[in-house]
């Protein structure tokens, strides 16, 4: 397994060296440099400028220091926020980022595989329709309509949630999170419903039913672990998913995340911090599609051993 | 089963899109999701005559009023009505829907269908680069995109097509490839048919189902992404309006002027219902494995 | 009292089309000891039956209608659900038709193997873990899996089928259940691993004194192994009787079909084999796939370096079992896959040097009928379509006669002429195999390759097509290689007979004399294993 992991990170080598070069290229391509945008600034306080972050140099150099740098962790200073580097900015990001990603995610998964598991026990019946209904809705009300309702329920009218702000007041992290949650939550419910029932149709669930295994045997032991596939195979889109969720919901309930400083960057042209930043979201997409990966080999017996055998 | 006049002997036969469709009537949320979509089509397409009032007609003395006999409902701190701008932002998102799947559409098909149908090691290198672009994040490089050559209509079609055609190309290569392991298509090899009328007569007829389902699919997904991207100032741009945008300046002055909120995330949302059930609703009529009960 | 007894046991399916009748009114009664078989084809209400006495039907559609059913005097039908489960795994076992997909693929085969020791605590006091897994491995190496200390912790898909059949037995077995019921435990393996499972079911069930119930669609399997026989049609017993009764004093005219329709004995047509006129001629040739299924890329030498002479006129029958390279040889013969070396001859020229182009007037003279009636026609196609296409692409009618000519094809293969306007699964299987050699036939070719063209059929149905095959042949002059993994089926049928195994041809001869005199190990094996309908010949040959 280990070996299988080695290998593939040896295999996102190229894509993210993909990855850093398009940014790369995207970013130098546009009109206009960096410092041509709002206000005319002085000729020679450009030239300096230039000079201090290596424009001046030609784009191949650039290229091959900026690749250099990032080899060593180093993702180069900030152009808006002088004296600041741009990893200083993404660690100062990333906890809070963490760690409403990983709320939303626990929001997501719980939730979405209680529902979807309930819903395809008796499917067509009550049981079925009320869960999967909540689920279409949420689906239906994206993170940018759904957060600022919320908050004009939850924080304006009944006054019961702080609506916005991160650790500064208890409970400021409830909106942020079911926000950012809700509309995983509703897909995974949708994707363990499709594959519960998938399972609950095989010939192995009627053969755990022939044996007198109690119902909660049958859906725990011998259905949940092939029903639950998609939903492992979707933890890698949805972490990507959740990264560019949070750029919304940081904006709406202003969290001074990861989300917020790439929108802000953005916004300000600030250009070494959107190709450090995309660098850093693209490995942590890449390592996390990794993990959910290994995730559904490990809980396939027959993938496990095909990767075992070849390992060895 | 009703006969033919004149060859009263011969039995009509039910093909399986007539079957389909009478699976679809029967599905009322499904229906109503189809009624309600060609509603809003149509409603997109006669806008420039219907709507009420005019795009940029302004009414700063009045400004934002609630609901009212006057502008149904409602109207922005500029006094302009909601019910058009509501309407010609809808003819924006639901044209960004339809290009951009269709973009995703035509990509998707073509790569799926050639690699499902060559097979082999072409197969394995095409599905291949696919995988590594999955593992991209594309809604960064969208913004990135939108960010450094500005932020055209345009570029929004290719940009969201070309991240949405990934799924489609995975589903048309599953399809086709167990479409050509079928005995139907080895018969109709051994007669000898050409490869063409063979992709023509006998793999596309039978790919359409999936197809079709996942294309009704891809435009709430594709409208969701436009929508995201024009929340977050990224997407259309002003003068031009789409519900994303309109959600936006809903949300700055929400604790005011609720409407102004309400009534754009209400278009948005019915709408990806509307596709979303008829998406379902289309599934279970075209699945084979629920064709036969 | 007998151990289960059933009585006027009603079945209906409620579905969006009204009540269908499933099971009606049937009565029937199994003792310790004893081995009741139920016999039907599809749709007989067989399973049916079985599964609604274990509660295991999905319902809705279905409703227990009407009928009792009491084991050991306790009412099966009426029971709360903890009860049943109870009963389940307990006190009445069951094994499936299915051993590949029967077993959970994610949990090993020891620990589906104690869950019902470990579950069903009331009548084996609560078991240790440890205890349930020597009592485990104790019944493996009593089913015959060598090295069951080891196999304990293996996955299902680490056996083979028919090892995976044994496990299954295993499982029913090991609470000692007083009833079992196996639901057709021997159709989907290959027909020596069928003798050994039915060898091992009656030696099981002799050792134990447990009630069997055995549903079966095949009166042949069921003959050395029934003391009883119920023969089921559309839901209704038709006849019930020991099985000397059912297969010596036949009442029910269904039976007797079913009796007949078993293929059984020589061909009973004249041989009419040109000497001297060789159609084709195949020599050395291989055919490999490359796997991409697994991590690495595998070869599979399907087909080994393998040479056949087909004479004019003669049906060659060509048998093997699953994996064999049976179909993959048959399509190499009509060049639908590369084949990597050799030559086929057909008529003089070499198939294998041509270009698919090239290749299209020859494809006129050869076609292919297919085992599956549900994939080989496309479904979105109308009968006229599926038999007009290769008409007019080979030029064989034009526009103004293209009518008359598929109504001709319709005619031939038996089917009414009003149905042509209708699609594929609005016919049954029967009557879409009838289609498919209609396309087959329609190019009037002088060879034919049938690819287990009855397997998918049921019995009656089966009879029917061979008849019409044999028929066409005669009447169309035509040259067929005929592929089945059933051996009666082809020694009714073939002139000549080639076996395959792994990929080689190991032996080949004609028919009859194969069949008395087979020279290799494998073939006498093959040939023994075939279930005879007669139960004092199988009774006398399981002595033996």
């Amino acid at each position: 397994m280990l070996k299988f992991a080695l290998g593939r990170l040896l295999q996102a080598i190229p894509v993210l060296l993909v990855v850093i070069s398009m940014t790369f290229m995207l970013v130098h391509s546009a009109p206009g440099g960096p410092f041509s945008a709002d206000k005319a600034v002085p000729a020679e306080v450009l030239a300096a400028l230039e000079a201090q972050y290596n424009l001046d140099q030609p784009l191949w150099r650039q290229y091959v220091s900026y690749l250099g740098d990032v080899l060593k962790g180093d993702l180069g200073p900030s152009f808006k926020y002088p004296g600041r580097s741009v990893n200083e900015l993404i660690a100062s990001g990333l906890p809070t980022t963490a760690e409403l990603g990983l709320y939303a995610m626990l929001v997501a998964v719980f939730i979405g595989v209680l529902a979807g598991v309930t819903a395809s026990m008796r499917p067509n019946t009550l049981q079925d329709y009320v869960p999967m209904s909540a689920a279409m809705i949420g689906i239906c009300m994206p993170s940018f309509l759904l957060g600022p309702l919320l908050v004009l329920i939850f924080g304006i009218h009944l006054e019961w949630l702080p609506v916005s702000g991160w650790g500064q007041i208890p409970g400021d992290k409830i909106l942020p999170a079911i926000t950012l949650g809700t509309g995983y939550a509703a897909y995974i419910a949708r994707l363990s419903r499709g594959g519960m029932l998938e399972v609950l149709s095989q010939d192995y669930i009627r053969t755990a039913r022939a044996k007198g295994l109690p119902e909660f045997v049958i859906i725990g032991k011998h259905a949940l672990r092939g029903g639950l596939v998609p939903v492992v195979a979707f933890l890698g889109p949805a972490f990507a998913g959740l990264l560019g969720g949070s750029f919304v919901v940081e904006t709406i309930f202003q969290i001074p995340g990861l989300g917020r400083f790439y929108v802000q960057a953005a916004f300000n042209r600030d250009y070494t911090m959107i190709l450090g930043s995309t660098v850093f979201f693209a490995t942590l997409i890449i390592l996390f599609n990794l993990l959910s990966d290994m995730l559904a080999i490990w809980l396939n017996p027959k993938l496990r051993q095909q990767v075992r055998g070849d390992a060895e | 089963m009703s006969t033919e006049a004149g060859t009263p002997s011969i039995e009509k036969g039910s093909s399986l899109w007539r079957d389909a469709w009478i699976k679809l009537c029967k599905n009322h949320v499904a229906l109503a999701g189809l009624g309600l979509l060609i509603f809003l089509c149509v409603v997109s397409l006669l806008t420039p005559w219907i709507a009420p009032y005019g795009y940029e007609q302004q009414d700063l003395l009045l400004g934002a009023t609630p609901p009212s006999m006057q502008h149904w409902l409602g109207t922005d701190v500029f006094g302009r009505d909601m019910l058009t701008r509501i309407m010609w932002g809808g003819r924006v998102s639901l044209t960004v829907g339809f290009i951009a799947t269709a973009v995703a559409l035509a990509i998707g098909v073509v790569w799926g269908a050639v690699a499902g149908y060559i097979g082999g090691r072409v197969d394995m290198v095409m599905m291949r680069l696919v995988d590594i672009l999955y593992a991209l994040p594309f809604m960064i490089f969208i913004i990135l995109l939108m960010v450094v050559f500005g932020r055209s209509m345009l570029l929004l079609f290719f940009a969201i097509g070309a991240v949405e055609w990934l799924t489609m190309a995975r589903i048309v290569r599953g399809q086709v490839m167990s479409l050509r392991k079928q005995e139907f298509v080895e018969a109709a090899h051994s007669l000898g048919l050409p490869q063409w009328t063979i992709i023509r007569r006998h793999i596309i007829p039978n790919t359409l189902g999936p197809v079709i389902v996942y294309t009704t699919l891809t435009i709430p997904s594709v409208m969701l992404l436009e929508a995201f991207l024009s929340f977050l100032g990224l997407g259309i741009q002003p003068p031009q309006s789409s519900w994303g945008l309109l959600i936006n300046y809903g949300v700055e002055t929400m604790e005011e002027y609720p409407w102004l909120l309400i009534f754009p995330g209400i278009a948005l949302s019915l709408t990806l219902f509307a596709l979303n059930f008829l998406g379902d609703g289309l599934r279970d009529a075209l699945d084979p494995r629920t064709a036969k009960d | 009292m007998a151990l289960l007894e059933v009585n006027n046991l009603s079945v209906h399916f409620d579905t969006r089309d009204g009540v269908v009748v499933a099971v009606d009114d049937v009565s029937f009664s199994v003792d310790a000891g004893e081995t009741l078989a139920i016999v039907g084809e599809s749709g007989s209400g067989k399973s049916v039956t079985c599964y609604s006495l274990l509660d295991l039907l999905p319902k809705p559609p279905a409703r227990i209608h009407g009928g009792t059913a009491r084991f050991d005097g306790s009412d099966l039908l009426n029971c709360s659900a903890e009860r049943m489960r109870q009963f389940r795994g307990n006190d009445i076992a069951m094994i499936f038709q299915d051993p590949m997909t029967s077993l959970n693929p994610n949990l090993t085969v020891g620990e589906q193997l104690i869950e019902p020791l470990i579950h069903h605590p009331i009548k084996t006091k609560r078991q240790t873990r440890a205890s349930a897994k020597l009592r485990a491995v104790e019944l493996l190496g009593e089913v015959g899996i060598v090295d069951p200390e080891r196999r304990f912790a293996s996955y299902p898909h680490e056996f083979s089928g028919g090892m995976r059949q044994r496990v299954m037995i295993a499982m029913a077995l090991i609470n000692e259940p007083r009833l079992l019921i196996c639901d057709e435990p021997t159709t989907a393996l290959d027909v020596t691993i069928q003798a050994q499972i039915l060898g091992l079911i009656k030696q099981l069930q002799r050792s134990r004194d447990v009630a069997v119930i055995f549903i079966s669609h095949d009166l042949g399997v069921v003959a050395g192994i029934a003391d009883k026989i119920m023969v089921m049609c559309n839901g209704i017993a038709m006849e019930s009787g020991t099985a000397e009764d059912i297969f010596y004093r036949t009442q029910s005219d269904y039976t007797r079909r079913l009796l007949d329709a078993i293929p059984q004995g020589a061909k009973k047509t004249d041989c009419r084999i040109q000497p001297d006129a060789r159609l084709i001629q195949a020599s050395h040739i291989s055919t490999w796939f490359n796997d991409y299924s697994g991590h690495k890329v595998r070869t599979v030498k399907a087909v080994d370096d393998i040479s056949l002479d087909i004479q004019r006129g003669e049906i060659l029958g060509l048998v093997g079992e699953s994996g064999s390279g049976k179909s993959t040889l048959g399509r190499s013969l009509l060049q639908l896959v590369p084949t990597q070396t050799g030559t086929v001859n057909f008529d003089g020229t070499d198939l294998a040097s041509l270009s698919s182009r090239q290749l299209v007037p020859w494809r006129r003279r050869m076609q292919m009928i297919f085992q599956d009636p549900y994939a080989s026609l496309n479904p979105r196609m109308t009968v006229y379509q599926t038999l007009a296409e290769p008409l007019l692409f080979h030029g064989i009618a034009n526009r103004s006669n293209i009518d008359a000519q598929v109504q001709q094809l319709m005619d031939d293969v038996g089917l009414a002429r009003a149905f042509i306007r209708k699609y594929p699964h609005e016919f049954s299987g029967g009557q879409r195999q009838r289609i498919a050699i209609g396309r087959a036939i329609a190019t009037k070719p002088e060879f034919i390759i049938a690819d287990e063209p009855v397997s998918a059929l049921d019995v009656t149905i089966q009879a029917q097509i061979l008849d019409l095959i044999i028929d066409l042949v005669e009447r169309h002059n035509l040259t067929m290689l005929f592929i089945s993994h059933d051996l009666s089926v082809v020694r009714s049928i073939a002139d000549r007979v080639m076996v395959m195994y792994h990929g080689t041809i190991i032996e080949q001869g004609a028919t009859e004399s194969l069949w008395r005199a087979p020279q290799q190990d494998y073939t006498k094996n093959l040939l023994g294993a075939i279930p005879i309908a007669d139960p004092k010949s199988e009774r006398s040959r399981a002595e033996r």
